[in-house]
C-alpha cells in the first residue's frame, strides 16, 4: 500500500506554485491590458502601433510557445531567466494581450454623449478618463477579465514544462515514483477547478462592488 | 549565438513535416469538437434536470482546468483501464472534447438567439419540431455562430504544441528535438513562432471576412 500523505503534500507545494503563477501574472496581465488597451485608444500613431504589434504578436502564438521562446531564446540575447520569472513573464505578456482587447471595448462601450458632456464641463483628459468613463467601463470588463484569469490558470499548467514544479509538475513525479495514475491527475484536476470556481466566484463579488451606485446609468 | 540561415535551411523541412501533423490535429480535432460539442448542447437542453445539471457540470469542469493536464489523464491513466491510444488519437480526443465544451456554448447561444417568435410561428403553420428545426431555427441560428467556431478553430490550433508533451511528434517536438541535438534553440524556437504567428494572422483575415459575411444579422 502507498503511503500517500506525502504525495499529497507534494502536490499541496505544487498548488502553492500555481496559485502564486497566477496572482502574479495576472498581476502582470491586468498592467498590460490597461496600458496596451488605452495605448489603442491613443491620440498618437506610434502608441497606437506599438500597442496593436504587441496585441497582435501574443494572440498570434500560443503561451506554450512563447514561454518556450522566453526561456530559451532569451538567455541567447544575455537575459536570463528562472522558470518562475520566464512563467510569469510569458503568462502576463500573454493574456495582457487579450486583457488588452476587453479594455478597449469596455473604454468605447461608454456612450458618446458621456465624453461630450466632459468636454461640455471642461475635465481634462486624464479627469475624463479616470472619472467618468473607467467607472462606467470597469463593469463591463469585469466578467471577461474573470474568465481571462481562468485562461491564465489553465496556462500555468504549461509552465511544468520548463522544469517549474508547479502541481501539473508534481503531479508527474507521483505518476513516476508510484506508478499510479489516476489519483494524482484526478486530484490536480478537482484543484484547478476549484481554483477556477474560487475566481469566478471573486470576480461575481468584485463585479456587485464594481456596479454600485450605477443602478439607472447603465443601459 | 548568430542567427544562421544555413542552419534555418537544413532543419526546415523537418519542421514542415510537424506542421502537416500540427494541421492535421488540429483539423481532425475541429471535426471531435464540434460534433461533441452538437451532443453537449443538445443534452444541456435536455428537459431532464438530472440529465442537463450533470452535462452543465461536466462543461465548467472541463471548461475550468487546464488541457495539458486533461492530455496526460487521456494517455496516461486510460491505459490503465485497457484503452491504449496513439499518442496522436489521444491528443486529437482531449482537443476535442476541450474545445467541444467552448462549441457547446457557440451552438447554445446561436439556438437561443432565435426569437422565440420563431417557434410560434412554425407552431402556428403547424410544422413538425423536425422541419422547424431544419427549415427555421437552424438556418438564423447556424450562420451568426461561424465567425465565433472560427475563432475556437484558431485558439485550437495555437493550442496544438501541447501535444508535443504526450509525444505527438507536431511541430514543436519536431523543434525541440532539432534543438535538443543540435544544442541551437534560437533558430527552431523562432521558426515555430513564426509559423504560429504567419498562419494565424493569415487566418484572423479570413477570421473578418467570415464576419463581415455573417455576424451583421444583429449590427445595431
Amino acid at each position: 500500500m502507498i503511503d500517500w500523505s506525502g504525495y499529497i503534500g507534494l502536490i499541496l507545494q505544487g498548488a502553492l506554485v500555481t496559485m502564486e503563477l497566477t496572482v502574479l501574472g495576472s498581476a502582470l496581465a491586468l498592467i498590460m491590458a490597461f496600458a496596451a488597451g488605452l495605448g489603442r485608444l491613443s491620440r498618437f500613431a506610434v502608441v497606437r502601433t506599438l500597442a496593436t504589434v504587441y496585441i497582435e504578436f501574443f494572440r498570434g502564438t500560443s503561451i506554450f510557445v512563447q514561454l518556450f521562446w522566453v526561456y530559451f531564446v532569451l538567455p541567447f540575447a544575455g537575459l536570463t531567466l528562472t522558470p518562475m520569472q520566464a512563467g510569469v513573464l510569458a503568462l502576463g505578456l500573454n493574456v495582457g494581450a487579450y486583457g488588452a482587447e476587453v479594455v478597449r471595448g469596455a473604454v468605447r462601450a461608454v456612450g458618446r454623449e458621456q465624453r461630450e458632456a466632459c468636454v461640455a464641463l471642461n475635465l481634462s483628459r486624464y479627469q475624463r478618463m479616470r472619472h467618468v468613463i473607467l467607472p462606467q467601463a470597469l463593469p463591463l470588463m469585469l466578467p471577461t477579465f474573470g474568465n481571462n484569469a481562468i485562461e491564465l490558470l489553465k496556462g500555468t499548467a504549461v509552465v511544468s514544462l520548463i522544469s517549474l514544479t508547479d502541481m501539473t509538475f508534481q503531479a508527474q513525479v507521483v505518476r513516476a515514483q508510484t506508478g499510479n495514475t489516476l489519483i494524482p491527475f484526478a486530484t490536480i484536476l478537482v484543484l484547478y477547478f476549484v481554483m477556477a470556481s474560487a475566481i469566478s466566484a471573486g470576480m461575481r463579488w468584485l463585479e456587485r462592488r464594481a456596479t454600485r451606485g450605477l443602478d439607472g446609468v447603465r443601459a | 549565438m548568430e542567427w544562421d540561415w544555413t542552419f534555418v535551411w537544413q532543419i526546415l523541412p523537418t519542421l514542415l513535416q510537424g506542421l502537416k501533423i500540427t494541421i492535421l490535429a488540429t483539423v481532425l480535432g475541429a471535426l471531435v469538437a464540434a460534433v461533441f460539442g452538437l451532443v453537449l448542447a443538445i443534452a444541456r437542453r435536455s428537459r431532464n434536470a438530472a440529465v442537463s445539471r450533470t452535462v452543465g457540470f461536466f462543461a465548467d469542469f472541463i471548461r475550468g482546468t487546464p488541457l495539458l493536464v486533461q492530455l496526460y489523464f487521456i494517455f496516461y491513466v486510460l491505459p490503465d483501464i485497457g484503452i491504449r491510444l496513439s499518442p496522436l488519437v489521444a491528443g486529437v480526443i482531449g482537443l476535442g472534447i476541450h474545445y467541444g465544451t467552448y462549441a457547446a456554448e457557440v451552438y447554445r447561444a446561436g439556438i437561443d438567439n432565435v426569437p422565440r417568435g420563431q417557434w410560434e410561428a412554425a407552431r402556428a403553420t403547424n410544422l413538425s419540431t423536425r422541419q422547424a428545426w431544419i427549415h427555421v431555427i437552424l438556418p438564423q441560428a447556424i450562420p451568426p455562430m461561424i465567425p465565433a467556431l472560427a475563432n475556437y478553430f484558431i485558439a485550437m490550433f495555437k493550442e496544438t504544441p501541447l501535444l508535443s508533451a504526450i509525444t505527438v511528434l507536431e511541430l514543436m517536438n519536431q523543434a525541440k528535438s532539432v534543438a535538443n541535438s543540435s544544442y541551437r534553440y534560437i533558430e527552431p524556437m523562432t521558426l515555430v513562432g513564426v509559423f504560429f504567428l504567419v498562419i494565424s494572422l493569415i487566418s484572423v483575415v479570413g477570421l473578418r471576412f467570415l464576419e463581415n459575411r455573417y455576424a451583421r444579422v444583429d449590427e445595431r
